[in-house]
């Protein structure tokens, strides 16, 4: 993903978006480059799951655009541009028909890897998300701590190491102990892979943690907090 | 005791009639299912498809079943007796619970995972088989159970137009006024809907999500394709009619039983093959499929002819009844043979001790207790010119309670136990003495002369002269008391219709 390094990956330039008569984004204009986490603040309703939505195509511009890997999402394929794109949701939804290694390996699936190869990438996310395949591979999603689901969750978002990683309110929904322990290990996780994250939250500590630069959203529109460390 | 009885030495008729039933359920079932989900599915996803789609299998759900049949009849390719309107009915009465917990059960899906399937970069399909359908899986299942449980019950209604299954035994039970008979088709309609509920509620709780176990799902893929395959090959005998049998058809009361065996035996005797469509609905039943070919040759009444299928004049005189008969069969390519010798005319029943300590001895007599009186008839006799209407216009009755209208074989046993007071039944029934009934003499000569005539599709006694042949041997051999004796050993000596057919034509034709 060297080739990426130089260009933005993902660049919003005014981009509007509202719900009927209720504007959520006005001219919102960032720009997110390769190997870098920004995360986005704000208070519920200022738009934060939009702007994820708005870049894995759930959701088109009104007005401006939104480039991923430099072309439009318009432009984009969504089934291809979404493989391209880990997500993690606050609520997880995990398939509770599928076991954790299941889930994990059904992106894999899709991409048609054969069994073993999708089994070992399995294995070896649970592994780095600190849940030993050999107790947790065949648990139901319904066996797990909300901690653990959570983890199974990142884990299926990298299944096919997407150069983007979207997390929308992560670990949210979380009690701070566990919270507190899933960042560390995410920090750890980053810095083995060095996708580009983009995170939306309504808590100032998560997303200075977990963000190289932090954005404030408002009114439709994103400031940011203190420059790029990676930049 | 006697069901057991019943049941074992009937055991061959009634595996053939548990088959069937299976097959009628199982293929209605199926149909349904194959219609129903991708309706379900269609109704989940698009809401303004969907109401309409609901409110339609809902509406057809509200249709009594003999009155949905009774729509269905006439139509063009789905239509005539036989198996194949009965699986057209349950299907319809299937849809509604199929599409409707299929549509729920897609619905109820956390709406997160359907998100996280459509950001991992799921298509439709992908979304829908591997997501959606598992889900929603149990809540399918939960519908096919509920639908494959109403379907047993209202199978036993196919028989009334021929399609057979358990209801024949429940038919031929009222028919004959013998609880044993209709709960020896009752009681293995209800285990098999206990059976279909336990395995399929069994199935429903194993594809609950979490609870699969890998090895589960291989023994129920197997078992069901077993079952299915047994019974989709069972059915195949019940296909089309063999092009080399006579269909003879019967109405559904014992009389007509005996009568359609009757013909089927004077067949056989000859060394015909025949199929047996006895126990079909009613007169306008037999008459559809007469006239459709569904059956080739039944027996009727010249006066139910005259009067209730071809809207004639009443005809008095019984060999002008059975010329204008000919002539107006004859243009509808179906042939009047030779009257078999009884005339079952409608006889006005009373019981026993009442005509004697009130003196009752004619129709005319009735005008004596008209007023405190409740007259009690099948529905056909409600119905017809030729009826209740007619008689009360001849005789000038006011009875004081508008008649009470049920099932013909439960007219007798109505009146018999005080319900009604007089009825009107039939001057040959074995129930008559039985229950200790008199008869009131028709001194106003209202009813017309009901002799009993086979009635033959012309295309087929052409194609078989040895047919008329056959019927012509019958020709002025049953009398009124031979036809009682028969209907008696039936109705009131619970024999078995086709020994006490043998019988008779062992003794009566012996060759």
């Amino acid at each position: 993903m060297t080739h990426l390094r130089n260009i933005d990956v993902v660049s919003l330039a005014g981009v509007s978006f509202n719900y009927g008569t209720h504007v959520v984004l006005d001219d919102l204009h960032f720009t997110v480059g390769a190997g870098e986490s920004v995360a986005l603040v704000g208070r519920s309703g200022a738009g934060k799951s939009t702007v994820l939505k708005l870049i894995n195509r759930l959701l088109l511009p009104h007005t401006g655009s939104v480039l991923v890997e430099g072309r439009d999402t318009r432009e984009w394929d969504p089934i291809a541009l979404r493989r391209r794109i880990g997500y993690v949701l606050q609520e997880v939804g995990l398939f509770p028909h599928l076991t954790v290694e299941e889930n994990v390996a059904l992106v894999p699936r899709l991409e048609g890897w054969p069994v073993e190869r999708r089994r070992a990438r399995a294995h070896d996310l649970l592994e780095l998300m600190g849940l030993p395949p050999g107790e947790f591979a065949d648990r139901w999603p319904r066996e797990l701590s909300g901690g653990q689901r959570q983890r199974v969750g990142v884990a299926r978002a990298l299944a096919v190491d997407p150069p983007i990683l979207l997390m929308d309110e992560p670990f949210g929904a979380l009690d701070s102990i566990t919270r507190q322990e899933l960042r560390t290990e995410f920090q750890r996780i980053r810095r083995h892979l060095r996708q580009t994250v983009i995170l939306v939250t309504h808590d100032m500590d998560e997303a200075f943690a977990l963000g190289d630069r932090v954005g404030v959203l408002e009114r439709g529109r994103v400031t940011f907090e203190r420059p790029a460390l990676s930049h | 005791m006697r069901l057991l009885s019943f049941w074992v030495s009937h055991r061959q008729e009634l595996a053939a009639m548990v088959e069937r039933h299976l097959f009628l359920v199982l293929w209605s079932t199926a149909i349904a299912t194959a219609i129903g989900l991708p309706a379900g599915i269609m109704a989940a996803h698009r809401p303004r498809i969907g109401r309409p789609l609901l409110a339609a299998a809902s509406i057809a759900q509200t249709i009594p079943s003999l009155a949905l049949l009774g729509f269905l009849l006439p139509l063009p390719f789905i239509g005539g007796i036989g198996p194949r309107i009965a699986i057209v009915a349950l299907i319809l009465y299937a849809l509604l619970p199929i599409v409707r917990s299929t549509a729920a059960g897609l619905r109820s899906i956390d709406p997160a995972v359907i998100d996280a399937g459509v950001a991992m970069g799921m298509t439709p399909r992908q979304l829908l088989w591997l997501v959606e359908l598992p889900l929603a899986l149990p809540s399918i299942v939960a519908g096919i159970r509920i639908a494959t449980i109403v379907g047993i019950g209202t199978a036993t209604i196919a028989a009334a137009i021929g399609a057979g299954g358990l209801g024949e035994y429940i038919f031929r039970g009222l028919s004959m006024v013998d609880s044993t008979v209709i709960l020896a088709g009752a009681i293995p309609a209800a285990l098999m809907a206990l059976v279909a509920d336990g395995i399929l509620s069994w199935v429903e709780r194993r594809l609950s999500p979490g609870h699969r176990q890998r090895s589960a799902a291989v023994p129920i893929a197997v078992a069901t394709a077993a079952l299915l395959l047994i019974v989709v090959a069972g059915g195949a005998g019940f296909g089309p009619v063999r092009p080399d049998t006579v269909v003879v058809g019967s109405k559904n009361f014992t009389e007509q039983v005996v009568l359609g065996e009757l013909l089927a035996q004077t067949l056989e005797r000859r060394g015909m093959r025949v199929t047996r469509r006895l126990n079909l609905g009613g007169s306008f039943i037999c008459d559809r499929a007469i006239r459709s070919g569904d059956i080739d040759a039944y027996v009727e009444y010249t006066g139910t002819a005259l009067a209730a299928i071809l809207k004639q004049p009443l005809e008095k005189d019984p060999d002008a009844a059975l010329t204008s008969l000919r002539n107006a069969y004859g243009r509808s390519g179906l042939s009047v043979l030779a009257p078999l010798g009884f005339n079952n005319t409608f006889a006005m029943l009373v019981r026993h001790e009442d005509a004697d300590t009130l003196g009752l001895s004619t129709i005319d007599d009735l005008h004596r207790v008209e007023a405190q009186w409740r007259p009690g008839f099948g529905y056909e006799f409600a119905e017809r010119a030729d009826g209740y209407a007619g008689l009360l216009k001849t005789y000038e009755l006011r009875f004081a309670t508008p008649p009470r209208v049920m099932e013909l074989n439960l007219v007798y046993r109505a009146l018999a136990s005080r319900q009604v007071d007089v009825i009107a039944g039939d001057a040959t029934s074995g129930l008559i003495k039985a229950l200790n009934l008199s008869m009131l003499r028709d001194n106003r000569s209202y009813f017309p002369p009901y002799y009993a005539v086979p009635i033959v599709r012309s295309a087929v006694l052409l194609a078989r002269p040895q047919l008329r042949e056959a019927f012509n041997e019958l020709a002025g051999r049953i009398s009124a008391d031979d036809m009682r004796a028969m209907n008696a050993a039936v109705d009131v000596e619970h024999r078995d219709v086709a020994a006490t057919v043998s019988d008779f034509l062992r003794v009566k034709l012996p060759n």
